[in-house]
């Protein structure tokens, strides 16, 4: 990343003469610059300059001398010393010692719940999964669920209250605010204002609305930092009143997507992954994909499964999206000015709308302005999709507003004074409020601010009192999810810190119910309230959930204070209609029928009045969007989610001033140089990096960074780009200077680390395989090699391996390329369930992050274009049959287990690294610096108590999630049966939303993970160095409409390096490599390279 | 110039380079087998508890089974040392007044959990499963010894690698029949005959799969 500060014109002309593949990875790559090359090719680079400059004779006498004397002490380790059983005095029902339990909850961002299921060790929450019945997860979570656990045990978090920062009992609170009521009870609340995020909950929702019945003057207001006031305002200018509209992907052929990341951010994300990727999947006997034009502004991790990717500025999304519409018929009062270089694009995508009428979705994301929401609306309408791939719903908002408008009155009144109490019920408003707001300078003229959050923030430090909020995981709640379900929010664990409160608990407060708990809050609500929570739709969206039985027709609950039938521990006395109901949520983690149905929506409001009013944009233009890692800030300080790459930038630790190779050589900027971007006058420093794919002349600045007082692993990482955001300009803003400081600031960007460097193997196939639909239906073998096929016993240097076949499991993983869009959540689990340690920007910069998965992301493409095609590739160890790092290990501590298992031994590692060099794939990891924190208390709780806590000097790495396969051994040979298919899911593939990656047992054949590897695009990575790796992947297979320019595939190359296989050549591939005179000569090698007819058992006699 | 060396340093410097291999060779036989020693071990060495509980009492004399106590035995990894509460069936009744369970008494009185020392422990990079072992026909005594002739809980054995091993690599010397697991007293007319049927029976996995690094460690 270091230096590519050269002509573009150089690179374009290297890139032509294929000095570098035609897949990279950065520019690098391209230019093959020897010396920054260089410095990542090594396994672990840098280590020399750690040692400082004057390394001489005399000095390395010294220090060999010393490592030789201390070698044996780093093989010592204590006798286990003495420890405690502390068993209980009673003990609880259900918890046997040593067995994990599972319990229904639910997590939450920006109001919206997804389903989880938080895995428990005698009571510490340590795993979270997703809800395989909840309709929003299926299963499945995303990144910021999977990192919620580290939150929980975050030591960072806010412990005790506080008035003007001093530590305060919450009791004195109490006797505060019960001072306070008191006068304000007579003024009917005039001047109280509470300040939330966005709502969905319920019995929170219900809450506020009594409070606000008792203080008929008092006021609610609602911002969201990384809101959907678009959405929501594009709806009501559609339809005349706030719905949601939930998709259906299962069911669309074609999808066009303008700036919206519908699979990784946003609300129902994790689900409609899901059913997306579900229409991606080129099998056998599969002849159909659906097809995913993406528009985008921003990199997104939709942009890497596109089958058109096309990059524009933030303020051309809407000509294109305005030429769309126009091409379709519909009626927005601008002619269709799309950017000419579009213009082929624009028309193949009208076309292909037209023809898949009513089985087509065009999305507009959460960040484009109303009048593009309604627009899509229109054009939905036009397609006659609506009720077939998509409906409207119910917002599922339990008060719908413009929330920038709210804020900005809430701010008005504070000003002028009319603000006496402000409530902030969680959020960071100081810190997130658009700035020309002055949110901070407001809240000085506040009499009484009380602000509620797990930390103690920027709002926090400028608020009068303080109040620690509990963790979800540690208080009962509820919330809805995507389609309306509302979830049920059930704690793991009693509060850490006893001082904390949930939001729930300080409403009761304020309702002079001092001492309610979080628990009773939701039961007697959801008692009083159950009707009108129940009437919802019986049968959840996409039909795809079974709906719990018994309780849909639940009888009406009893009326309010009647149903205090109190269960009996011990199974004595009777449940009421109630409590079935209300036990059976609190199982399922969801209230059964309480999904929206979907509603009847009449078009109206005037389109083409609200498309003339979009504002014109001119110059370079920023886009403002909540970080995929640390989201709008909240996440800061997670350890987890900082160090995890971002998602197309790569980047950790800070965010950056993103823009194109083009932008930065226009604007004379190189990587890592600081600048100031400044946008109507308000400044900020950022460091640039350059990202090839992002939009020329366009700036992406990620929003959550610079924080102030995120804590010791937030505060001072990146720059704070909410100091740029203003209400005119929330998403974007146009008009933005950059200048150079002359200084540089290092980005810690893992896009080159862990290169894999095999020169010999890649000359023969790409790592990344790649075709369009036409080409993979022509050439389903297009990825295979003779490698792939395991029975092909080549000449080798390795003994001979074992037959495993003969043995009960052969286990392996496929990874599904075509599905995988990088959303990180894999990497995530991956930390959380084998207590990978977090090492923080420096160790990252010198190549030592621990992660045992990466993805790695690859260009191809004109460099000089925006619209490259981005592919990414999870890689963790591939459990080699072959394993070349076992060869080299001195000690044994990697071995080879019967079933082809590629073990770690921990405690038998003496760190030679030898095996990390000897790895083609680069997945080994080793602990440098005691990375694994053995002090932090609260930290211990979190830990998976069946994998071991590493050590410095140990090499680590993939287990394929031994410990599970092993407690699934475990059940089954307590039993004397076999493992069944499905029973050991990895962690990385039981949170994958998109059901990217497979494990299972190869020996079955009837298992889900067989059938994949018998798929004739089923391909080994680095295959050819015949280490048989055991996960394989899926060749990427893109729905490429044939009328647009096609894209360089490696299906492709192999054809014209082979020559046709098919009878005759309708490929119709305009790739001019292939010259149409060689095609009935079969080249070289006999039927063996000829893999798209051989059957991959056949290929090698 | 003069030798510098008087002649008998010949014999000398032959005694210390042949006799090294000795005294380096003992030396480390010598380590080895401190570190299998009752000293490093613990082994037969009791430990301080806060209760001075005798499994010879409970079990050869009242007769009370293993599983009445360590009830998890069968289904967790880990063996469970009873609730106080369990203690409280029978010593509410019997011996209530004892001076000896004045610590038990005092738990149950005020909630805060007796603190007994771990006389079985393993490295934390072990994970061992009772459960399994239990369930596949390993006795309880094969690793314990004779509890019920223990007045104070000790190992009986040393929990080395070495002695794992020395069992997942031939099982058949210990496996007897199921309902035989939690007899303290049983043996085997012809071990080796009836392991080797039981271990067919009971469909163990071959030695190479049992002596691989990730059975114990992960």
């Amino acid at each position: 990343m270091s230096d590519n500060h050269q002509p573009l014109e150089s690179l374009q002309a290297k890139l032509r003469n294929k000095t570098g593949r035609e897949y990279w990875r950065g520019l690098e790559d391209i230019v093959s610059n020897p010396e920054s090359h260089d410095a990542f090719s090594q396994e672990f680079p840098r280590q020399a300059s750690l040692l400082g400059d004057a390394l001489d004779r005399r000095h390395f006498l010294k220090i060999m001398g010393a490592s030789f004397g201390l070698a044996g002490l780093t093989a010592c380790s204590a006798y286990p010393e003495d420890k405690h059983i502390v068993p209980y005095v009673k003990a609880p029902e259900e918890i046997v010692p040593g067995k994990p339990l599972f319990f229904a909850s639910s997590f939450t961002l920006g109001g919206v719940a997804t389903g989880v299921l938080v895995e428990s060790h005698m009571g510490r929450p340590t795993k979270i999964e997703g809800n395989p019945d909840h309709p929003a997860s299926l299963g499945a979570t995303d990144l910021f669920a999977q990192a919620s656990i580290l939150t929980l045990y975050d030591p960072d978090r806010s412990q005790t209250s506080r008035y003007y920062g001093d530590f305060r009992p919450y009791d004195t609170f109490l006797r505060d605010l019960r001072k306070h009521l008191e006068e304000t009870k007579p003024k009917q609340g005039e001047g109280f204002r509470i300040l939330t995020e966005t709502i969905t909950s319920p019995t929170l929702a219900g809450q506020i609305r009594k409070l606000l019945a008792d203080y008929p003057k008092a006021m609610w207001h609602q911002f969201e930092p990384a809101g959907r006031d678009a959405a929501r305002e594009g709806s009501k200018l559609a339809f005349g009143s706030y719905v949601e509209t939930v998709y259906k992907f299962d069911k669309a052929d074609v999808v066009v997507s303008l700036d919206a990341d519908f699979l990784a951010n946003g609300v129902g994300s994790v689900r409609y992954a899901r059913d997306f990727s579900a229409r991606r999947r080129a099998r056998k006997g599969i002849k159909e994909l659906s097809r995913l034009y993406m528009v985008e502004c921003v990199p997104t991790a939709t942009g890497t499964v596109a089958d058109h990717r096309i990059a524009v500025k933030p303020s051309e999304v809407a000509a294109m999206a305005n030429a769309i519409a126009v091409g379709l018929g519909v009626n927005t009062g601008k002619p269709a000015a799309a950017p000419s270089t579009h213009a082929k694009l624009v028309e193949s995508i009208v076309k292909d709308l037209q023809a898949s009428k009513g089985k087509s979705l065009f999305i507009v994301g959460d960040y484009q302005p109303a009048a593009l929401h309604a627009l899509a609306h229109a054009v939905n309408q036009a397609l006659g999709n609506v009720g077939s791939t998509l409906v409207y719903t119910d917002s599922i908002e339990a008060e719908p507003t413009n929330q920038l408008e709210s804020l900005k009155k809430l701010v008005a009144d504070m000003n002028g004074g009319a603000v006496e109490t402000l409530l902030i019920l969680e959020g960071n408003p100081v810190y997130t409020a658009p700035a020309d707001l002055d949110f901070a300078g407001a809240l000085k003229k506040v009499k009484l601010a009380i602000h509620l959050s797990l930390y103690f923030d920027e709002t926090s430090a400028q608020c009068h009192w303080h109040i620690p909020s509990t963790h979800p995981l540690e208080s009962w709640g509820d919330a809805r999810a995507f389609d309306g379900t509302i979830t049920v929010q059930q704690p793991l664990i009693a509060p850490l810190y006893s001082d904390t409160k949930s939001p729930l608990e300080v409403l009761a407060a304020f309702g002079y119910q001092f001492n309610l708990s979080s628990y009773d809050v939701v039961r007697t609500f959801w008692q009083q309230n159950l009707n009108k929570l129940m009437t919802g739709a019986s049968t959840p969206v996409n039909g795809a959930v079974p709906v719990s039985t018994g309780t849909a027709s639940a009888p009406p609950p009893p009326p309010a204070g009647e149903g205090k039938v109190q269960v009996g521990q011990n199974g004595t006395g009777l449940l009421s209609d109630f409590d079935k109901v209300w036990r059976r949520a609190v199982h399922d983690g969801f209230l059964a029928a309480s999904s929206f149905a979907p509603k009847t929506v009449t078009p109206g409001g005037n389109l083409a009045e609200a498309m003339s009013k979009l504002p014109a944009i001119s110059g370079t233009e920023i886009a403002f969007r909540p970080d995929p890692t640390v989201y709008d800030g909240r996440f800061s300080n997670n350890g987890w989610l900082q160090e995890t790459p971002k998602t197309r930038t790569k980047l950790t630790w800070d965010n950056a001033a993103i823009m194109s190779f083009k932008t930065a050589a226009a604007k004379g900027l190189k990587n890592e140089d600081v600048v100031t971007l400044s946008v109507n006058g308000r400044t900020v420093k950022g460091t640039v990096l350059i990202v090839p794919s992002h939009p020329d002349d366009s700036i992406t600045a990620y929003l959550g960074y610079g924080r102030e007082r995120a804590g010791v692993v937030g505060n001072k990482a990146g720059f704070n780009a909410y100091t740029l955001r203003t209400t005119g300009g929330l998403w974007s803003a146009g008009g933005v200077t950059v200048s150079a400081t002359g200084e540089t600031y290092r980005l810690a960007c893992t896009q080159m680390h862990w290169e894999i460097e095999a020169s010999e193997a890649l000359r023969r196939r790409e790592l990344v395989q790649t075709a369009t639909l036409k080409e993979y239906l022509d050439h389903p073998a297009f990825a295979k090699t003779e490698f792939d096929d395991p029975k092909a016993r080549k000449l080798t240097m390795f003994q001979p391996v074992d037959d495993y076949a003969a043995e009960r499991y052969a286990w392996g993983m496929v990874i599904d390329l075509a599905s995988c869009m990088a959303c990180n959540a894999c990497v995530v689990a991956c930390t959380a369930e084998n207590n990978i340690p977090v090492v923080g920007k420096e160790e990252v910069l010198r190549q030592r992050e621990m992660h045992w998965m990466r993805i790695d992301q690859y260009y191809a493409g004109d460099i000089a274009s925006a619209d490259l095609e981005v592919h990414v590739q999870p890689v963790m160890c591939q459990h080699c049959e072959m394993a070349p790092c076992e060869l080299v290990c001195p000690v044994a501590a990697t071995t080879h287990s019967p079933e082809g298992i590629n073990e770690m031994t921990y405690n038998r590692c003496v760190g030679t690294k030898y095996c990390a060099n000897n790895c083609p794939y680069k997945v080994r990891r080793f602990n440098f610096l005691h990375y694994a924190d053995y002090d932090t208390p609260s930290l211990k709780l979190g830990r998976n108590p069946d994998v071991t806590v590493r050590s410095r000097g140990v090499m680590e790495k993939c287990t394929y999630c031994i410990q599970r396969i092993n407690a699934a051994r475990i059940e089954a040979e307590k039993e004397t049966r076999l493992i069944l298919d499905g029973e050991v899911v990895t962690a990385c593939q039981a949170v994958c939303p998109a059901e990217a990656i497979v494990f299972g047992n190869l020996n079955d054949k009837n298992s889900q993970i067989s059938k994949l590897v018998a798929e004739p695009s089923n391909y080994g990575l680095l295959a050819e160095l015949n280490v048989r790796p055991r996960t394989s992947y899926m060749a990427k297979v893109r729905n490429v409409n044939s009328e647009l320019p096609q894209p360089k595939t490696t299906a492709a190359a192999r054809k014209a390096e082979h020559g046709s296989h098919g009878e005759g050549d309708h490929g119709g591939s305009e790739h001019g490599a292939t010259p149409s005179g060689e095609h009935k000569s079969e080249s070289t090698s006999g039927p063996k390279a000829e893999p798209g007819k051989a059957e991959p058992s056949k290929a090698g006699h | 110039m003069p030798q510098h060396f008087h002649r008998s340093m010949n014999t000398i410097s032959k005694m210390m380079i042949f006799g090294g291999v000795f005294i380096i060779g003992f030396g480390a036989w010598l380590a080895l087998e401190i570190n299998r020693s009752a000293n490093v071990t613990d082994v037969q060495i009791a430990k301080a508890q806060p209760v001075q509980f005798s499994h010879q009492h409970h079990v050869a004399g009242l007769g009370i089974e293993c599983r009445y106590c360590h009830t998890s035995v069968e289904n967790s990894h880990f063996a469970n040392v009873p609730p106080i509460s369990t203690c409280m069936n029978c010593h509410q009744q019997i011996w209530f007044g004892a001076q000896m369970l004045e610590p038990v008494r005092t738990a149950w009185k005020t909630g805060k959990a007796l603190e007994w020392q771990r006389v079985h422990n393993l490295g934390d990079y072990v994970f061992f499963n009772h459960g399994v072992h239990v369930q596949k026909g390993i006795g309880c005594v094969s690793c314990h010894g004779r509890v019920d002739k223990m007045q104070l809980i000790s190992k009986a054995e040393p929990l080395t690698m070495e002695w794992c091993l020395n069992c997942h690599r031939n099982p058949e010397q210990f496996l007897r029949p199921k309902d035989k697991v939690f007899d303290m007293e049983w043996k085997a007319d012809n071990q080796l005959e009836l392991g080797r049927k039981l271990k067919a029976e009971y469909k163990i996995e071959p030695a190479r799969n049992l002596t691989s690094c990730s059975t114990c460690h992960h």
